[in-house]
């Protein structure tokens, strides 16, 4: 007989909502004619998703471990939710842009007609818009609120799958460069079904060494500063697993090809928000399971973060495709995060937290409208992403070419900008806590990345435009709001962050 | 009797600078939309200026200790240094503000006019705004980094004025000239503000002012120095004067206002506002007299030899503004005198360059004077106001400038010792000069023979460029009586450099008076004999004396200036770019490529084969165990 646990369903509420507005999709999907099926379906994932960011807002303050310990909602758990809900919403706006393609979608009409047969290139030009997309992307958002708030590993590695899945398969729905998007989405399913053995592994040993696998339990059974080969093996492969979804280097290898052939508005999506969730596991994985044995993981981190900067900053260097090179800044950013990590005692002292929270917004809201501005631009092939495609374009479409340049100047974090505030924050909590030569190491990466922001920056305003350049595309309603919330965001976090960062600081504790 | 705090009207007083500025604002901003009231907005805003501030003044003469001072905001707050900014309205300050409104009105009203038929009018009274608002931040302003402010705004305002016709090589080039001496007089006012807040923590007047006595002596000589080299740089004194003479390249408005009326004197007034810095130290003082009575020969020599008749003006103004700062060199006994000789000249200076602009108004915008002549009878009214700014500017008996140059030259001879006769020697001699070039420039424009270029028929200009002129001419005639006798400048001026002393005169005033004219007179006859007697050759002769070559060339300042600071910068820029491009070049560069090699190695990992990537993971996978056990077992 197993017991019913104890559910807390207001503690529950913004997941919830974002699970059940899956469901709802999926059945919406099944019935509902084709020709509401859009407006109905976009509808039920904002309202899922913008739901799940007010509940998660009016939760604030709670502190408690619920459904028989597996979840823990306190107060980073409801600061990261309610960042990949809200980043969630705005790129379910991005998926619904029905004014810039052609033929009115950046989706695949069927993804599994074979690509470059006659009934795919009919496909292409089709008007037909395909729906399955809002029902995956919102399972893979409450995947991700999960992973955030998982206090048990397995619910974690649930969570971690309940996030990929559809994440592999919406990458392959590009509607353009079918090829590309489809060989994007079996590689990403490849090395993620990868990574995710490695993770299971790793529960497997953890569970081994200690007998449980809820976090609090490990913490307790764990011993003061290793000595458990089982224990810390098991550790290395659960961090490798986590490692690998938040592209951190060694780990980054699909990254470029993925961000690349995925459809922009999901490269968008798995950029903002499956950096959140990652890292909002790995900070939960390290410091309530084993803050005890900080010792045996920092050097590790310190030296990830390191490898992870530098091959960022310095591949990103050579990019000539715009996604590719916004795919190695990722993986730049993720090393400035672990730093951000590291910015935090063993006990759950010093302001790493609230640091590496802060700059998980901000760059989620950056890279979001970064990837916003690269649907705009097109030609006849869709998305003009190569370099030299941009020559110019602050003559041509001026507005385009400002928002961009805010854009990449914050990624690049030059002051002013959300991305200065949150680099600043995650590198002060570092010094705080010692680590000062890895704050060297990572403003010189910062420097290298910011020639390769700078150089699109100089391309758009002070090349001479190409002959036959893309458009710029006129853009709908959703993708403007996004442009207009990103843009806005970036501007005020990086001259106004106070009270954004004093939020971020009350919301860091961690409950167990 | 202290600096109160301002009531009523002086408080309002900081939108003396913030109309203006406003009428700047919305001019550039407001973009063509404003093209056909702008002109008249930008005038109505300094008119408006110029309401308030004798409105100001009216008050102020009424306040005790005549001197009020407005907060305003915390402009830097960093560390030790707190700059508050803040505007002191006192009788010094009250008088530029009459003068740069005043003046400033009659100009934007003259300039409505001049300007009427240039494409980019709009831009003009933008420009115009913007230095009338500098400026009056510039003697408003309650501290040195104030001044400096205004300062630079003034000289910015002047670049792009001077620059205003910019597809002009000449004008461009003689802008960037006109900056970049600028620049080399800021760098002094920039340095002489630093040791003020090195030594004394503090920039305000009433800070520096109060505590500069406790300072070491080489310590306020060199601030007094440094200050007058700003001055030097922004009033085109010697050795920094090559730079006013050619900005006469910008329209004439320009060069009426901010040439010759109000910019180029703000040197005076910095060294005036000083005067509690350079009563301590007497060797700065002895070089601002000797900068003084050198730039006043130079100016004068050159403005006899030139044949443009702005430049002539130019120079002119060169010399009068070298007897300024030679009257405020000789401390308390000549401030005043220099002040009021300030003001007079920006009344008839600032008539005598629109009448010139009226001229060449009349004649297709040429300033070649031997192509005029004749022209009284063409231009009856720009005749007489010039010819009254003529007379007042030479020192006729009567009119202001008699009155205000008599008061410098007792002021030098009461010195009485050998370098008063000295400098009272030089500054007779210069108004004798003074007389020579500008009955010359009379004679060569508005008598003799008709000389214009073919098909040119001149005639005079609109009432809304001659009333300005007019009451410019009113102002030449009464300003010097009226600042001398009726309302004395000195008794206004007394809170600021304290009671006036009633010197033992020298020389009786009288005889002073009667010498000058007679050799004012002497400068007359000399013109008429060389110039006036004779027919003016249409080209200049070639064939001349050394001495005129000399003076033709500005006594070779632009010479030395290229030898001494020109030739040897561009080897040291030279050097530098040699350096920048070797050196530091190359170590970025090398950087550059270096990383760019190690991406393109890096990137080959990056195959595109999902076995490659994940043995790359495994790879990892393996290190980030053994790192943890390593680190578990060590």
């Amino acid at each position: 007989m197993i017991e019913v646990p104890d559910l807390s369903f207001a503690a529950l509420a913004p997941l919830l909502l974002v699970l059940g507005a899956a469901c709802l999709g999926v059945l919406v999907e099944a019935f509902a004619p084709r020709d509401v099926r859009h407006p109905v379906q976009v509808a039920i994932a904002l309202v899922g998703t913008g739901g799940a960011l007010v509940a998660t807002l009016l939760l604030a303050g709670t502190h408690e471990v619920t459904a028989g310990g597996a979840l823990a909602v306190d107060g980073a758990a409801l600061f990261l939710q309610a960042t990949i809900a809200g980043l969630g919403a705005l790129s379910i706006l991005l998926f619904a842009e029905r004014s810039l393609d052609p033929a009115r979608s950046a989706f695949v009409v069927s993804a599994a007609v074979p690509a470059g047969s006659p009934r795919d290139r009919e496909l292409v030009t089709t008007p037909r818009v395909q729906t399955e997309v809002y029902p995956l992307a919102t399972f893979a958002i409450g995947g991700m609120m999960l992973f955030v708030a998982a206090n048990d590993l397995l619910i974690m590695f649930v969570a971690l799958e309940v996030l990929s899945l559809p994440l592999y398969l919406i990458s392959g729905m590009a509607r353009r460069r079918r090829l590309l998007s489809q060989e994007a989405a079996v590689k990403y399913f490849l090395l993620g079904a990868f990574a995710s053995a490695f993770f299971l592994y790793g529960l497997a040993l953890v569970y081994g060494a200690t007998g449980s696998v809820r976090l609090s339990d490990i913490r307790a059974a764990g011993p003061d500063g290793g000595g458990d080969v089982l224990l810390v093996l098991g550790l290395a492969l659960l961090v490798v697993g986590l490692l690998f979804k938040a592209s951190v280097a060694p780990f980054h290898t699909w990254t470029p090809d993925v961000y690349q052939g995925a459809p922009t508005p999901v490269t968008a999506f798995m950029a903002a928000c499956t950096k959140v969730a990652a890292f909002g596991a790995i900070l939960r994985l390290l410091y309530v399971a084993f803050g005890t044995a900080e010792w045996t993981w920092r050097p590790l981190v310190y030296a990830v973060a390191i490898v992870s900067m530098v091959v960022g900053a310095v591949l990103g260097l050579t990019q000539t495709d715009l996604k590719r090179m916004l795919a190695y800044s990722s993986v730049a950013h993720a090393g400035f995060l672990l730093t951000g990590v590291l910015g935090l005692g063993g006990g759950g002292e010093g302001s790493g937290l609230a640091a590496t929270m802060f700059y998980l917004l901000t760059y989620g809201l950056t890279t979001l409208g970064a990837f916003a501005v690269l649907t705009l631009v097109r030609d006849g092939d869709g998305e003009a992403t190569h370099l030299s495609q941009w020559a110019g374009l602050g003559a041509r479409s001026p507005l385009t070419a400002a928002v961009m340049t805010l854009f990449l100047l914050a990624l690049a974090g030059i002051p002013l900008t959300a991305g200065f505030t949150g680099k600043f924050a995650v590198f002060r909590a570092a010094i705080e806590q010692g680590a000062w030569p890895l704050v060297v190491v990572a403003l010189l990466a910062s420097a290298v990345a910011a020639f390769f922001y700078l150089r699109v920056i100089v391309l758009m305003y002070f090349s001479e435009p190409v002959a036959d350049g893309p458009t710029v595309g006129v853009p709908g309603v959703p993708t403007t709001v996004v442009l207009a919330v990103t843009a806005t965001a970036t501007l005020a976090l990086g001259i106004l962050p106070g009270a954004v960062l004093e939020l971020a600081e009350q919301a860091a504790i961690f409950v167990g | 009797m202290g600096t109160v705090p301002a009531e009523g009207l002086l408080a309002a007083s900081w939108l003396l600078i913030a109309l203006p500025l406003a009428g700047a604002a919305v001019l550039l901003l407001g973009g063509r939309r404003t093209d056909r009231w702008g002109h008249l907005l930008g005038t109505a805003t300094v008119v408006a200026a110029f309401v308030l501030a004798v409105a100001c003044t009216v008050q102020l003469a009424g306040t005790d200790g005549r001197s009020a001072d407005v907060e305003l905001f915390t402009f830097i707050s960093a560390g030790d240094l707190d700059v508050t900014a803040g505007l002191l309205y006192d009788p010094l300050s009250a008088v530029f503000a009459l003068l740069i409104t005043g003046v400033g009105s009659l100009i934007h009203v003259y300039s409505i006019g001049y300007m009427a038929h240039d494409p980019a009018r709009r831009r003009f009274f933008a420009y115009l705004n913007l230095f009338v608002a500098a400026m009056l931040l510039l003697v408003l302003g309650n501290s040195y980094v104030a001044l400096y402010v205004g300062w630079e705004g003034v000289g910015l305002a002047s670049y792009l004025l001077i620059a205003f016709w910019y597809t002009r090589p000449a004008a461009a080039t003689a802008a960037k000239k006109a900056f970049i001496m600028n620049r080399v007089g800021d760098v002094g006012l920039a340095i002489a503000i630093f040791i003020m807040f090195a030594q004394l923590g503090t920039t305000s007047y009433a800070g520096v002012h109060g505590t500069v006595g406790t300072l070491a002596g080489g310590t306020i000589t060199a601030i007094g120095l440094l200050l007058l080299l700003g001055a030097c740089g922004k009033s085109g004194q010697f050795p920094l004067q090559a730079w006013l003479p050619d900005a006469m390249e910008g329209p004439t408005p320009v060069s009426a206002l901010i040439h010759a009326a109000t910019m180029v004197t703000a040197g005076v007034y910095l060294i005036a506002r000083s005067a509690p810095i350079y009563d301590l130290t007497p060797t700065a003082r002895a070089v601002v007299l000797a900068v003084g009575a050198l730039t006043l020969l130079v100016g004068a020599i050159a403005g006899c030899a030139y044949d443009d008749i702005k430049k002539v003006l130019a120079y002119s103004t060169v010399s009068q503004i070298g007897y300024m700062f030679l009257a405020v060199g000789l401390g308390p006994a000549g401030y005043v005198a220099g002040l009021a000789h300030l003001l007079a000249h920006g009344f008839f200076k600032a008539g005598l360059f629109l009448g010139a602009g009226s001229v060449m108004h009349a004649m297709d915008d040429s300033v070649d004077m031997r192509r005029f002549g004749g022209l009284w009878r063409k231009l009856p009214v720009t005749f007489a106001t010039f010819g009254l700014g003529y007379l007042a500017l030479i020192g006729f008996p009567f009119l202001s400038g008699y009155f205000t140059k008599d008061a410098i030259i007792e002021a030098a001879l009461d010195r009485d010792d050998v370098w008063g006769w000295v400098l009272g020697g030089v500054a007779v001699l210069g108004a004798g000069l003074t007389a020579f070039y500008m009955t010359r420039l009379m004679l060569m424009t508005f008598f003799g023979r008709a000389r214009w270029e073919d098909g040119l028929h001149p005639h005079e200009s609109p009432t809304v460029m001659t009333a300005p002129m007019v009451v410019l001419a009113v102002g030449s005639v009464f300003s010097g009586a009226l600042l001398v006798s009726v309302v004395p400048l000195s008794g206004w001026l007394e809170p600021v450099f304290g009671e006036p002393e009633e010197a033992a005169h020298v020389v009786a005033p009288a005889l002073v008076g009667l010498v000058v004219t007679v050799v004012m007179l002497l400068g007359v006859l000399a013109a008429w004999l060389f110039v006036g007697r004779r027919e003016v050759p249409v080209t200049a002769p070639v064939r001349v004396s050394p001495v005129t070559r000399a003076a033709r060339n500005a006594l070779y300042a632009d010479a030395v200036n290229e030898s001494l600071f020109m030739r040897p910068g561009q080897w040291l820029t030279r050097a530098l770019v040699w350096f920048d491009n070797r050196g530091v070049d190359g170590a970025v560069n090398g950087l550059a490529a270096g990383l760019g090699g190690s991406s393109s190695r890096l990137g080959r990992a990056q195959t595109g084969f999902v076995r490659t990537y994940a043995l790359g993971m495994l790879g990892g996978a393996v290190m980030v165990a053994g790192a943890l056990l390593a680190v578990t077992a060590g």
